[in-house]
C-alpha cells in the first residue's frame, strides 16, 4: 500500500496501464512535456515516450475524434480533456459517433476510449472550470459514466475503466484532487463499473452522493450523528450502468433519501435516481424524496462556496426528511 | 446580386463551359481523348469502367425501388463515379476508406457483396447493422472501410486517429477520408486538417466538390478559390482535378497515396465535379437550381468519357457495353430478389450493440416493449410498420 492522493492514483493507474498494454495511449492538451495543468500525466512521456504519451493540437473534437480513429483501428486510447467544461467543442464526436459506433456498425467496430477529465467546482474557477456535465453523457445510450471520490476509487475504476470495451466518461473531482488522500494499493487492481457502495451504514435517512460531494455526505453524517441522527451513504461511483438496487435496498431500509449533486437540479442526474426510486422504492418512503444540488445558474466565481451543495446543506436536507 | 466567389462569378456554380483551364488537372478530356500520362493500364481501366457502370445501375436501380416504396432512401453518386472509384482503386486493399455519404461503392469495390449491401439498404435481419442505420450507410471492417455518420465532417478527425494508429503501430497503411464540399465549413474540417498535417499523417483528403450541398451552392459555401486552396494554410499540397475523368483522379490519389506513405504527410485532392441526381430521395433539385446546367454536365459524364477513350482505343464497342450492362443489371435484379423477403431483426436488436454487454435497464427495457408487443397483439391493436 502507499499514501497518495488522486492525482497520485490517477498517475498510478495510466503508468500501470500503459506498462501493462502496449495499445494504451495517453494524450491530450500539455499532457505530454508538461505532465497536465494538474500534473496527473507527470512523468509519463519520459516514462514510456512520445509515441505513447503526447500533447495535442489544441482542439478537443480534434482530440476525441483522433481517440475514436484509434480505437476502431483497434487501439484503446486514454486522452485527457483539460476541464470538463471544455469537453463541449468535442460533444458531437462523444455523442454522435463515440457512443454509437458499436451500434451502427453492428459490433463490427468498437470504441474502448476512457475519456478522462477533471469537473466540479471550489477551486474558484468561475463557470468554465467547475461545471459538472455528467447529466448530458449519461443521457446518452452507449457511454458509460464513471466518477471516483478518491484515490483508492480513482484507481480501480480508472483501471477498470481503460479495460472495459465500452467507452467511458471518467470525471474526476478536481477539487479533491490533492485533498482527498488514502492508502492505495500499489500494483493493479479495478472496482467493478456499475455498482454502487455503502461508504457508511445507518438507519434513519440515505444520503446518495458521488464524486467530491461524497466528503460533504460524510461531514453532514457526522453532524446528523451529533443530532442522533444515523445517516446512511452511498457512493454510487458509475452512474451509467446504474446499480439501482444497493439505492434501492439501503432506500427501503431508511424509507428516507437526499441526493446530492453539484450539477444544476433541472434534469440533473439526481431527477433520474428519484425517479427510479418513485417507481421502486415508492411504498417504502417516508417523506418526499429531497435533493441537494446546484442550483439553475451557470456557476459562479465569487460566491461558489455560497453556491455549492455542501455538508451544510445535505444536513438541512437530511433534518427536513427526518422531521418530515 | 454579387457574391464574394471569384471562381464562381455567374451563378454561385460552375457551369461546364466554365470549367477552369488552369488549375484542373486532367488525363482524359471530355471527349475522352488523352492529355496527359495515364498511370493505369488498359484493362485496369476496362475493369474500372465496369465498376463505374456497375454502381450508376446499382444506383438507377435503387432509385427506382425507393420510388416504389420498397427501400426507405437512396443517395447515390451518379455523376461522381470517376472520383469515388479512381480513388479508391489508388489503394491498396488494407489501406483506410473513411466515407462520406457517397462511397458506398468503394466498399462494393473492396468485396463486400451485393447481397451484403442490400441487406444493409433493407435494413432486415441478414442487415451487418441490424436494421440500426439509414440505408448506404453500411460498416465493413473486413474491408478497412468505416462507415459513414449523417453529420457532415465528423469522420475527418477520426481519420486523424486511424492513421496516428497506423503510424505508430508502423504498419504502412494509408487512411483515406472523403467528404463533400459542405464539410469543409465545418470546425471537424479544420480540426482534421490541422491534426493530420501537425502530426505529418499517412492521409489522403478526397473533398468531392460537387458543388451542391442539399440546396446551397458551392459559391455560397465558401468565398475561397478552390477547395484545394485550403490545403495552403495547413501546409500541405492542394491539388484540383477534374472529378469526372477516372484516370485524372486515380493519378493524382495514387501520388498522394504513395507521398502518405512515404512518410511525407497528407494532401487535400478536391475533385471538382457536379451532383447530377438529387442529394437524396428526399431531395428536390428542381426548387433550387437550373437544371439546365445540370443538363450540360450530363455531357461530362465520367462513365461516356471513359467509353470514349476505350472505344477509341478499339478496347470496347458499344455492343460490348449493352451486353455488359445487361448482365449486371440482371445479377443486380438477381440478388435483390433473394433478399427482398428477409424478414426485419428481432426486437431484441434494439437494444444489443450499444455495449458490448446489456446494463440492467436495458434488460428492463427490452422486458417492457416485448410485454406491450404482446399486450398490444392481444387487445388487436395493429402499430404502424413504416
Amino acid at each position: 500500500m502507499a499514501n497518495m492522493n488522486i492525482i497520485g492514483a490517477v498517475n498510478s493507474a495510466l503508468d500501470l496501464a500503459l506498462g501493462a498494454d502496449e495499445d494504451v495511449f495517453v494524450f491530450g492538451e500539455d499532457v505530454g512535456k508538461f505532465g497536465g495543468v494538474f500534473r496527473a500525466t507527470d512523468g509519463l512521456q519520459d516514462k514510456y515516450g512520445e509515441g505513447r504519451v503526447f500533447d495535442t493540437p489544441l482542439s478537443e473534437a480534434g482530440i476525441i475524434g483522433t481517440a475514436i480513429g484509434m480505437a476502431i483501428y483497434g487501439l484503446k486510447p486514454v486522452p485527457e480533456i483539460q476541464f470538463s467544461d471544455f469537453i463541449f467543442p468535442a460533444f458531437d464526436q462523444i455523442v454522435n459517433e463515440m457512443a454509437k459506433f458499436r451500434y451502427r456498425s453492428g459490433g463490427q467496430y468498437t470504441c474502448p476510449i476512457t475519456i478522462r477529465t477533471p469537473y466540479g467546482g471550489g477551486i474558484r474557477g468561475g463557470h468554465y472550470h467547475s461545471q459538472s456535465p455528467e447529466a448530458y453523457f449519461a443521457h446518452t445510450a452507449g457511454l458509460k459514466v464513471v466518477i471516483p471520490s478518491d484515490p483508492y476509487t480513482t484507481k480501480g475504476l480508472l483501471l477498470a475503466s481503460i479495460d472495459d470495451p465500452d467507452p467511458v466518461i471518467f470525471l474526476e473531482p478536481k477539487r479533491v484532487y490533492r485533498a482527498s488522500k488514502g492508502e492505495v494499493p500499489e500494483g493493479h487492481y479495478t472496482l467493478p463499473l456499475g455498482k454502487c457502495t455503502i461508504d457508511r451504514e445507518g438507519t434513519d435517512v440515505t444520503i446518495v452522493a458521488y464524486g467530491a460531494l461524497l466528503h460533504e455526505a460524510r461531514k453532514a453524517a457526522d453532524l446528523l450523528a451529533e443530532n442522533d441522527v444515523s445517516a446512511e451513504i452511498v457512493d454510487v461511483r458509475t452512474l451509467v450502468p446504474l446499480d439501482e438496487e444497493t439505492i434501492l435496498e439501503s432506500v427501503r431500509k431508511t424509507g428516507r433519501v437526499v441526493i446530492c449533486h453539484e450539477a444544476a437540479r433541472t434534469c440533473g442526474f439526481g431527477g433520474e435516481l428519484a425517479a427510479v426510486i418513485s417507481e421502486k422504492a415508492l411504498l417504502h418512503l417516508e417523506a418526499p424524496i429531497l435533493r441537494v444540488t446546484g442550483y439553475d445558474t451557470p456557476f459562479p466565481y465569487t460566491l461558489e462556496q455560497q453556491y455549492l451543495p455542501d455538508a451544510f446543506k445535505i444536513f438541512e436536507a437530511c433534518e427536513t426528511t427526518v422531521d418530515f | 446580386m454579387s457574391h464574394p466567389n471569384p471562381t464562381y462569378p455567374a451563378q454561385d456554380v460552375c457551369p461546364p463551359e466554365d470549367l477552369p483551364t488552369e488549375d484542373l488537372i486532367r488525363v482524359l478530356d471530355p471527349q475522352g481523348n488523352l492529355v496527359g500520362e495515364p498511370l493505369l493500364d488498359d484493362e485496369a481501366i476496362l475493369e474500372l469502367h465496369r465498376v463505374m457502370v456497375r454502381q450508376r445501375l446499382i444506383d438507377d436501380r435503387m432509385l427506382t425501388l425507393q420510388r416504389q416504396g420498397r427501400i426507405g432512401f437512396y443517395g447515390a453518386c451518379v455523376g461522381q463515379e470517376a472520383a469515388v472509384f479512381g480513388s479508391a482503386s489508388a489503394l491498396e486493399p488494407t489501406d483506410w476508406i473513411v466515407p462520406a455519404l457517397r462511397e458506398a461503392g468503394a466498399l462494393l469495390y473492396r468485396g463486400f457483396t451485393l447481397r451484403e449491401y442490400f441487406n444493409q439498404l433493407l435494413g432486415n435481419n441478414a442487415d451487418i447493422t441490424k436494421g440500426r442505420q439509414m440505408p448506404c450507410h453500411p460498416p465493413g471492417h473486413d474491408y478497412h472501410y468505416v462507415t459513414m455518420s449523417s453529420v457532415i465532417a465528423n469522420q475527418i478527425p477520426q481519420a486523424c486517429g486511424l492513421a496516428l494508429a497506423g503510424k505508430l503501430k508502423q504498419d504502412g497503411r494509408v487512411t483515406m477520408c472523403f467528404m463533400g464540399d459542405g464539410a469543409t465549413s465545418e470546425g471537424d474540417f479544420h480540426t482534421g486538417l490541422n491534426v493530420a498535417t501537425v502530426q505529418k499523417l499517412p492521409v489522403v483528403w478526397i473533398c468531392q466538390n460537387n458543388q451542391w450541398s442539399i440546396s446551397t451552392p458551392v459559391g455560397r459555401q465558401s468565398a475561397a478559390r478552390s477547395m484545394a486552396a485550403k490545403a495552403k494554410g495547413y501546409g500541405i499540397p492542394g491539388l484540383r482535378v477534374d472529378g469526372n475523368d477516372l484516370l485524372a483522379v486515380h493519378k493524382i490519389a495514387s501520388e498522394a497515396a504513395a507521398r502518405a506513405r512515404a512518410g511525407e504527410g497528407p494532401t487535400l485532392i478536391e475533385c471538382l465535379t457536379w451532383r447530377l441526381g438529387a442529394h437524396t430521395t428526399s431531395d428536390d433539385p428542381t426548387r433550387y437550381r437550373d437544371e439546365d446546367v445540370t443538363k450540360r454536365w450530363w455531357e461530362l459524364d465520367p462513365l461516356g468519357r471513359t467509353r470514349r477513350y476505350l472505344i477509341a482505343k478499339g478496347l470496347w464497342s458499344d455492343e460490348q457495353e449493352q451486353a455488359q450492362q445487361d448482365e449486371l443489371d440482371a445479377e443486380i435484379r438477381a440478388v435483390w430478389t433473394e433478399v427482398e423477403e428477409i424478414p426485419a431483426p428481432p426486437l431484441k436488436a434494439i437494444f444489443e450493440d450499444v455495449y458490448a454487454e446489456m446494463t440492467p435497464q436495458q434488460t428492463e427495457q427490452w422486458e417492457s416493449l416485448e410485454r406491450n408487443m404482446k399486450w398490444s397483439d392481444a387487445k388487436g391493436l395493429v402499430r404502424k410498420q413504416h
